[in-house]
């Protein structure tokens, strides 16, 4: 006995050249699809992570200052403004309050760095507190520093790279023309922190003529409590914004939509292509086969078996196309989040291509979906077919 | 085989085609009784309506006016025309057809063409007939190849065998030897008379060669969409004396 399938696959073997096309379309459109998909969930995730890292939830500065440390250097430093350290303990007595961490951004010109100069982020912080904030942080050489007043600092891994800086060496902080000793080298954590070098907070305000003054303070909340009267209550400090790192979020997810519709489009144009492509291949298929769909029908082939012959060698092909392409994603999502942190304005770190399961499910029911769509039309008109037309015809004589 | 004992009946059966405001009648009038078990061949030039005829007969085309019988039903009374579904059922049921062109499927392998009509509709007793037929026809050493490793003759003897799988009534052969040569020709209809002789098969072949057509039981002959009787009784000396035939 033969079946429906086994026909409908050997025809598809008859033109091989032209049935592999089309399923290199498919496997390509489904390919984008998975991978677009995969980014959508896999940028929000790995964003997500990167808040956790931060360790805190709200941040306190002053009043139109920047909040981004992108926005800071980009800056040089001429944007902050600074709030008053005795808000700390304010802040440390309200209940919702689990640790609140001090920190000073500082930003000097460095006139060795690039081709033309460029700003040298410092950050002032206690090795103490800070450590506690981020336990994830470890060293790759050496450890923090014990004095807040010390004139050592901690190098981000990249930081560390760029100077070429080991623990021991001493480090020059342009402009101000101090020396720093290194005491400890992070290893690689794929954040900001990379690029970063940490002065003990004192030492940092003492350069910068700052005495008390911080640009930051962090927060961490208590296991599980609602920050909202948290948050009004500090609003209500003068000189004082608060922002969560949920509002962060939203706002990087905000700038991230237009792309995201950018290649949704992309995906969706992709997918009309290898429809009509599947279309098309049916169609060509369908025509010079019309003298043989007619015999099918002299021999005992109803429209609807027809119709179903046909139908299948268009799933067979987006099967085998969507499978094809959803493993090609899985391959190449590596690849692919590269791409994506090369053209996008702000990538956090981690997997930006994120594929699971029901994603991979979710692509080949709606590549499948996508075909039996492409495939009604080839399939109701091979189904019309007349046997006697089909065969007085001169089509594949 | 052929335990329904269906006869076909052609009364005043007539296909009109219009071309442009002109009417032109490829069959006219044509009242003919085939009854079971015989093996009717129809001869005529091109254009005689002699395929239109066999495609009447063979359910292939609504008659424009006229009445055909099939045992004991009635069928397109009042010119009443039968939907593509509805002449399906009654071919599938009750025909088997041969054409010139074979009309084998490239992709499947002989054994595999034979089955094909049993993908679509399955009488009960079929189970094993494909390879029975090929069996019968000399061709089972070939079942696992593909039509286009093997001759014309052959490919007309898998057509017949996908012909006979479902076990049809009548079998309809359009011009069944037309692009064979004679030596093949001759064994081709050699089978034909074979199946009608031991299984007592119905067969209508229409065909342009006199010499084939004389080894039906009764040769008509058509002109202008009219039909004649020209002939009764097998007048194949020319066969007799053939090698060919089933093996």
């Amino acid at each position: 006995m033969i079946t429906k399938f086994q026909v409908a696959y050997k025809n598809l073997q008859r033109k091989r050249i032209r049935s592999l096309l089309t399923l290199i379309g498919i496997a390509l459109s489904a390919w984008v699809l998975v991978s677009l998909l995969g980014f959508n969930q896999g940028y929000e995730n790995a964003l997500n992570k990167d808040i956790d890292n931060m360790g805190f939830e709200l941040m306190i500065m002053a009043k139109g200052c920047p909040y981004e440390a992108a926005t800071m250097m980009l800056k040089g430093g001429t944007g902050l403004k600074y709030i008053n350290e005795s808000i700390m303990e304010e802040i440390a007595k309200e209940p919702e309050v689990d640790k609140a961490f001090p920190m000073l951004m500082s930003a000097v010109f460095d006139p060795n760095k690039g081709e033309s100069g460029g700003i040298a982020g410092y950050f002032g912080v206690e090795a103490r507190s800070f450590a506690e904030l981020k336990p994830s942080l470890k060293f790759k050489q050496g450890k923090w520093f014990t004095d807040t007043n010390a004139y050592e600092v901690v190098m981000g891994y990249e930081a560390a790279e760029l100077e070429q800086r080991e623990v021991g060496d001493m480090i020059l902080m342009p402009e101000k023309n101090v020396e720093f000793k290194v005491v400890g080298v992070l290893e690689r954590t794929g954040t900001q922190d990379d690029g970063t070098i940490f002065v003990p907070l004192k030492t940092l305000q003492k350069i910068f003529g700052r005495p008390d003054e911080l640009t930051t303070i962090g927060i961490k909340l208590k296991k599980g409590v609602d920050s909202a009267r948290l948050e009004e209550k500090l609003y209500k400090l003068p000189d004082v914004q608060v922002v969560s790192l949920a509002q962060v979020k939203d706002t990087i997810m905000k700038l991230i939509s237009t792309a995201k519709v950018m290649v949704l489009s992309i995906a969706i144009i992709a997918i009309l292509i290898a429809m009509v492509g599947v279309i098309n291949t049916i169609l060509m298929s369908v025509h010079e086969r019309f003298q043989e769909i007619g015999i099918l029908k002299t021999i005992g082939a109803m429209p609807w078996d027809i119709f179903k012959l046909i139908w299948i060698e268009t799933l067979i092909l987006c099967a085998i196309g969507g499978v094809l392409g959803i493993g090609l994603a899985l391959i190449l999502s590596k690849v692919t989040g590269i791409l994506i942190r090369y053209v996008m304005p702000y990538a956090p770190s981690g997997g930006l291509v994120l594929i699971d399961l029901k994603l991979v499910l979710i692509t080949l029911a709606a590549v499948l979906g996508i075909g039996l769509l492409s495939g009604l039309y080839p399939a109701w008109k091979a189904g019309r077919i007349r046997p006697l037309e089909a065969i007085r015809s001169e089509v594949g004589r | 085989m052929n335990q329904n004992n269906i006869s076909i009946e052609a009364i005043n059966l007539k296909k009109v085609y219009l071309r442009g405001s002109e009417q032109i009648p490829a069959v006219n009038d044509v009242s003919l009784r085939i009854n079971q078990g015989d093996f009717i061949s129809i001869i005529g030039p091109s254009g005689s309506g002699k395929t239109t005829l066999i495609n009447l007969l063979g359910f292939l085309d609504n008659p424009t006016s006229g009445e055909l019988r099939l045992g004991e039903r009635s069928i397109f009374n009042h010119a009443k025309p039968l939907s593509e579904r509805e002449l399906t059922k009654i071919r599938r049921e009750i025909y088997g057809y041969i054409f010139q062109n074979f009309y084998l499927i490239p992709t499947l392998t002989v054994m595999e063409n034979v089955m094909l009509p049993l993908t679509f509709y399955r009488k009960q007793g079929t189970e094993n007939e494909a390879a029975k037929l090929l069996k019968l026809l000399g061709m089972d050493h070939r079942k696992d190849h593909l039509p286009g490793e093997i001759s014309g003759g052959e490919m007309q003897r898998v057509a017949i065998a996908r012909a006979m799988v479902n076990m049809p009534e009548i079998l309809l052969a359009d011009e069944p030897t037309g692009n064979l040569d004679t030596k093949r020709s001759g064994e081709i209809v050699q089978v034909l008379k074979e199946l009608n002789r031991n299984i007592g098969l119905t067969i209508i072949m229409v065909t342009h060669n006199p010499e084939l057509a004389r080894c039906a039981k009764r040769m008509f002959e058509m002109r202008d969409g009219k039909i004649c009787q020209i002939a009764c009784g097998p007048q194949d000396s020319y066969f007799n004396d053939a090698s060919a035939g089933l093996p």
